[in-house]
């Protein structure tokens, strides 16, 4: 009986003492953050390097917390509609189902580009045999499988002499706007791709799954690329059209802005909800993003916008012109920089949107 | 019996533990519910036929099909990898534990085999990837980057202490003066062992076993960091695969709204899941106790 008694004295002094310990965390903790708004970001994992890099420069100017999700595109376009997130990256513009999602929801957005990137098509660093892919090709191993066209399993399928060894494929999952580009490119509508493929919204995780398979291939981001060039080898492709490069082009700085490396160079942008960029952190970091972005985005491998498109980007935001430029239509193909700014409006900008110091 | 102090004392406490053994009870109950309400909802709009006939896993493409296979395949390769690592293993340091070891060596070598189960699944994860897999592309040709085969190996390690404990129990149980018969006829320790203790203790390891089965069906992080993303209808131990966990990992990856079918299939998966685990568990407790009454 004592000893019972003396143990559940002991549990309940355990229990009193766990309970300060937890209050005190609690206040102490809180009084540290809680003075800071916090700007929720998400969305593409090709867009998260930059976002990340911009999102630590940011905390340490003391005006708000940014924290960076990677759910991929479509998964940050349906937390920002939802309201969840004050800014995503995108790697392909929206889509009509997202467009009238965040209408349902009585959200506006500000779609803004950043840089442009090539998708890298890469293969592991003892691949020898693959030097450059015809877009038909790249087709042929991506298409869907329906069961009577005639399947891509072996690298001796593509082109004979090549090795009779399972082409094994990695890409971005179902979420990621790379994938959605990509097939929109290459197969010729977004999401229609064969299933059997290691997917993850983790680029990382692709590129680990290919430096370590020899008869591996996969498409990701150029800055994933960039970051692991010592591991993989990047292939080159062919559209089968002069008029923009001869023969195959492989990804650079010099064939994205020229836009030879076709069909696989596609804007980046962020969306930021119209709303929330009031907040004055929301507007200081979007401000911020702007323009500290192109410079990170350049770092990491993606072509920048000529500097007099971010004049008027800039501009867009603080004028808070929202929709997109593509009519919510999600990937298009062969974008031009005339193309991404023609929706651009000149007009008197908001005085409310524009940085302090402008 | 009048209403003493102490008595009160003694059903206030008693009430307060009641309480405490209730909420396991409920949090259950409350599980299950959710699960069967979900999975429902999700076999309202894809028909059992299809996800029992279908022979491919991929509920969110332009054309989507629904075949659990693929996932209950991926999740039996890995189990039957981490069974053959962690049997042996875990059945052979139980018989030395109990039957060779002195109580210094086993004082030392059992806290350290527990050591094993302490580790976090994570890190046995990219253990699998980091290590076990470059080791294996070594030896195996044509080995795929992520594969069941490492990270079954993995979940093998991480059982065998919980095989190990309960198989030590099981032959720890073997009545001591059928050891000395077998003696007493002249057998020697390792015949006594074969023929005498493991046959006596066979029922309660294979309960051991089978538990081990079922912890290692519902491991998660060690599959989902490195058997791939990829549901494979395929026995081939070399390439990706995709269990019913790693799924739901990746299907939570992204963002997954609630409602949506996508939402459902990791409801359908996840009973599919908890279906097997349940089974196996339950066939494990019966032959553990039915040991214990023989």
């Amino acid at each position: 009986m004592t000893s019972v008694v003396r143990l559940s004295s002991t549990v309940v002094v355990t229990g009193f003492l766990l309970a300060a310990v937890w209050t005190l965390g609690v206040v102490v903790v809180g009084g540290c953050t809680t003075r800071r708004p916090v700007i929720a970001v998400d969305g593409s994992s090709t867009l998260y390097p930059i976002s990340e890099a911009l999102a630590e420069e940011f905390r340490d100017f003391g005006l708000a917390h940014v924290t960076v999700g990677v759910s991929g595109t479509g998964g940050g376009f349906r937390k920002f509609c939802r309201g969840d997130v004050a800014l995503i990256g995108a790697s392909r513009p929206i889509r009509p189902s997202e467009a009238s999602d965040c209408l349902a929801h009585d959200r506006d957005y500000i779609e803004l580009p950043i840089a442009y990137d090539g998708i890298a098509v890469v293969v592991h660093r003892s691949n020898t045999w693959v030097d450059a892919l015809t877009v038909d090709e790249l087709r042929r191993i991506w298409s869907p499988r329906t069961g009577t066209d005639e399947r891509v399993e072996r690298w001796s399928d593509l082109r004979p002499g090549w090795p009779a060894r399972t082409i094994r494929l990695y890409g971005p999952g179902l979420d990621s706007g790379t994938y959605d580009y990509f097939t929109k490119a290459i197969v010729g509508s977004e999401g229609a791709s064969r299933a059997d493929y290691t997917s993850s919204e983790d680029d990382n995780m692709l590129v680990r799954g290919v430096a370590h398979d020899p008869d591996a291939l996969a498409f990701f981001g150029l800055a994933y690329y960039a970051e692991n060039r010592d591991k993989l080898r990047l292939i080159a492709i062919d559209d089968n059209d002069d008029s923009n490069g001869v023969g195959p082009v492989a990804p650079s700085l010099e064939t994205i802005r020229s836009g030879s490396y076709q069909p696989l160079t596609r804007p980046i942008f962020i969306y930021a909800d119209k709303v929330q960029s009031r907040r004055p952190e929301v507007r200081a970091f979007v401000n911020y993003y702007l323009e500290r972005g192109p410079r990170i985005a350049s770092e990491i491998g993606y072509v920048p916008l000529p500097f007099d498109a971010y004049v008027s980007v800039r501009h867009d935001f603080w004028s808070g012109l929202g929709g997109s430029r593509f009519g919510g239509q999600g990937s298009t193909i062969g974008v031009s920089v005339e193309q991404l700014l023609a929706h651009s409006e000149r007009g008197r900008p908001d005085k409310a949107m524009a940085p302090a110091t402008w | 019996m009048a209403d003493t102090p102490t008595s009160r004392r003694e059903r206030t406490f008693e009430r307060l533990l009641l309480a405490c053994a209730s909420v396991s009870v409920a949090t259950t109950l409350a599980i299950v519910l959710v699960l069967v309400i979900e999975t429902l909802r999700f076999f309202a709009e894809v028909p059992l036929l299809r996800f029992v006939t279908d022979v491919e896993w991929r509920p969110r493409f332009a054309e989507p099909s629904f075949g659990i296979w693929p996932l209950v395949l991926g999740t039996c390769l890995t189990t039957v990898v981490a069974l053959a690592v962690a049997a042996p293993l875990g059945l052979l340091s139980a018989v030395y534990l109990v039957e060779y070891a002195s109580n210094r060596v086993r004082r030392i070598l059992r806290p350290t085999l527990d050591l094993l189960a302490a580790v976090p699944t994570i890190v046995y994860g990219y253990f699998a990837l980091a290590v076990i897999n470059p080791f294996l592309q070594g030896i195996i040709p044509g080995l795929a980057t992520y594969n069941p085969l490492s990270p079954g190996i993995a979940i093998g390690i991480m059982i065998t202490p919980l095989v190990s404990s309960l198989g030590s129990d099981a032959i720890d149980a073997v009545p001591e003066n059928l050891r000395e018969a077998a003696y007493a006829l002249g057998a020697s320790r390792l015949a006594t062992i074969v023929n005498v203790v493991l046959p006596g203790a066979a029922t309660a390891i294979g309960g051991a076993v089978l538990l081990g089965v079922s912890r290692a069906m519902g491991e998660t992080m060690i599959v989902a960091v490195a058997g791939g993303q990829q549901p494979r209808l395929s026995l081939d131990l070399r390439i990706p695969i995709e269990t019913m966990t790693a799924f739901i990992v990746r299907a939570a990856e992204g963002d997954t709204p609630a409602g949506t079918l996508a939402y459902r299939t990791l409801f359908a998966v996840g009973t599919t899941l908890f279906l097997m685990t349940f089974t196996t568990n339950l066939i494990a407790r019966r032959l553990m106790r039915r040991s214990r009454l023989a």
